[in-house]
């Protein structure tokens, strides 16, 4: 789809595929073909510009056809370069201005709290906007309001757009700083299945406060090219570029090109 | 001059002409110092940074503490530029903008970039549409949106010299040159790019050579249209627009951005007091903008050529009646 694009965003959506997969297939409680259940689980993506994976996955659950992917970012698509609330199925909130993301997802988790719920509320977090100090607002009020229905997963890849971010603007030590604040924090090997079922598992069984799974992700996992560097943060791949990376990644563009043309 | 899709016109980028200017400005100014949000290549402040390291401050993506980090440097004596994306420099940084920069009157430049529907397939959330409302609101603010890369360069140099706030609107995709290197500027002095009596085409920004192209295809039946480039939003020319008013009698403007509260409505405060006269307002009407290559975008939301030169027959009619 980034191909078919020619813009947008490759190398955070990589590092946040293990555990948004996860999330959507052995974690959610989800109807893609009723997409405002009223007993479903909430998935708020505050780096917005991760859309790639966040509609994969819509796709691959059925929330609408794999082929729409190949409208992303054109003129008239339903999948905008960033999630848009009024446009696509399985979208909670409209996002892409960074830092935004956690102060949503606690107003949903306390409303769902107010009305004595049981539905948990996902938010997937970039590690640089830690640096936008809205972010932090939000952190010391879930903490403040003790929601426990609610968990942040953080895709710590280390790259930003100008550079690794360790050197842009350190957020460390990232977990001191959530524990000073209260939070129950899991560290995990972010492309370890194991290592995030078990998060997401212990996140649900944690009362009292909110849990931030800090996930240690690579940019552009999976893709040789790709992996590390943080130039691919908001570049597609050439359509050569599109075709080795697949192929890295176990398919090829006819395997993908037959699913859209089936779907 | 007619400048349409397709031909061979020359188009550069203004967000490019700052970021030149602005490096230039460094070797003048030792006391210029620039600020990004983790945008720097996308708002080339890159050659800056390159060549002034020690005046360059990368805050990472954290919009509002940048912008009032500028405020405290301008306070210690440095003309302080921050630059990002136009929807976060102007709304995410409002607050800062209008109470601790535009009310002490500071010496902070705001840069944004990738401002309206050029932006492209971003969408929405990524296209700012009413930052020169929000901007010109404001008390002691400054607002220009330079029609192409020259100009850029000079509204920089201008920003630079003049003290006080002052907000910078740039656009993402190359546009179309219209001006040349020592094309005359001064701040708050509109262009008359194209003389005419029939009916006064009034842009800014990429705006400005859509008006001169909807000028041609008037010309083709008979229309005189005069084109005028405000690159000063505000404060805005009174002087010229008036004088339009008074030789036309009818007035097009044409804006990247929200119809309401930007440069159509700031014609328009002029003119209702001292000279009313028939106008037809081109623009974005009060709804967000979308994923799209940029030019498709201006035609899907009718602010292209076109668009502008039925406008300008719709409001001659009007003032015939
Ligand atoms: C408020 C705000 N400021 C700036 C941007 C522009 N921007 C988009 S993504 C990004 C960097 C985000 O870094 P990270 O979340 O770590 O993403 P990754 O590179 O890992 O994909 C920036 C600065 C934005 N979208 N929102």
């Amino acid at each position: 789809m980034l191909v078919e694009a020619k813009s947008g965003h490759t190398g955070g959506p990589l590092s946040c595929t293990d555990f948004a997969t996860t999330l959507y297939f052995n974690v959610l409680n989800h109807d893609p073909k009723n997409p405002k259940h009223p007993d479903r689980d909430y998935v708020v993506y505050s780096i917005g510009h991760v859309t790639p994976v966040n509609y994969s996955l819509l796709a691959e659950c059925g929330y609408f056809p794999l082929r729409d992917l190949m409208t992303f970012r054109k003129l008239g698509t339903h999948l905008q370069g960033h999630p848009s609330y009024l446009d696509t199925p399985g979208v909670e909130a409209s996002t892409g201005s960074l830092g935004q993301g956690l102060s949503i997802s606690l107003g949903i988790a306390l409303g769902l709290r107010m009305d004595g719920k049981p539905n948990r509320v996902y938010c997937i977090m970039g590690d640089a906007e830690h640096q936008e100090g809205a972010t932090w607002e939000a952190v010391m009020a879930a903490a403040n309001f003790k929601v426990d229905n609610l968990c942040a997963v953080l895709d710590l890849n280390n790259a930003q757009i100008d550079g690794r971010m360790e050197e842009i603007m350190n957020i460390h030590p990232i977990a001191d700083k959530y524990r000073a604040f209260r939070w129950n924090v899991i560290e995990i090997d972010g492309h370890d299945v194991l290592q995030i079922l078990d998060a997401y598992r212990r996140a649900m069984s944690t009362k009292g406060s909110p849990t931030v799974i800090i996930a240690h992700t690579k940019m552009g996992r999976g893709v040789s090219f790709m992996e590390g560097d943080y130039k691919w943060h908001g570049n597609p791949p050439s359509p050569e570029q599109g075709e080795k990376a697949l192929s890295e990644l176990g398919t090829t563009y006819g395997i993908w090109s037959k699913r859209l043309r089936e779907s | 001059m007619i400048v349409k899709e397709g031909t061979a016109v020359e188009k550069k980028r203004t967000r490019e002409g700052f970021g030149k200017a602005l490096a230039e400005l460094g070797r003048d100014h030792p006391n210029v110092v620039v600020l990004t949000a983790d945008v720097k290549g996308s708002v080339n402040v890159n050659y800056f940074a390159d060549e002034f390291p020690s005046r360059f401050f990368n805050c990472g993506v954290a919009e509002q503490n940048m912008c009032d980090v500028a405020a405290g440097l301008s306070l210690a004596g440095k003309i302080a530029f921050i630059a990002t994306y136009g929807c976060f420099a102007s709304t995410r940084c409002l607050d800062m903008i209008r109470t601790t920069v535009c009310y002490a009157n500071l010496n902070v430049k705001i840069v944004g970039s990738h401002g309206g529907l050029l932006t492209g397939p971003d969408g929405a959330s990524h296209q700012a549409l009413e930052e020169l409302g929000l901007m010109r609101v404001l008390p002691n603010m400054k607002v220009m949106i330079p029609c192409d890369f020259w100009e850029a360069k000079r509204a920089t140099r201008a920003a630079a010299a003049t003290p006080g706030p002052c907000y910078l609107r740039l656009s993402r995709e190359s546009i179309p040159v219209l001006t040349s290197e020592d094309s005359p500027f001064t701040l708050g002095k509109g262009v008359v790019m194209r003389q005419g009596g029939d009916v006064a085409l009034v842009a800014c920004g990429v705006m400005v050579s859509e008006a001169l192209s909807a000028a041609e295809m008037l010309a083709k039946d008979g229309i005189d249209a005069r084109v005028i480039n405000i690159h000063t939003v505000k404060p805005i020319d009174s002087e010229l627009l008036i004088k339009a008013a008074a030789d036309c009698g009818a007035i097009v403007t044409a804006e990247e951005h929200q119809v309401h509260c930007g440069l159509g409505s700031a014609v328009a405060e002029v003119l209702v007091r001292s000279l009313p006269v028939p106008m037809e307002f081109i623009g974005v009407n009060d709804s967000f903008g979308m994923s799209g290559e940029g030019y498709e975008l201006l035609t899907k939301y009718g602010l292209r050529d076109t668009n502008i030169a039925s406008a300008a027959k719709k409001v001659i009619e009007r003032k015939r009646r």
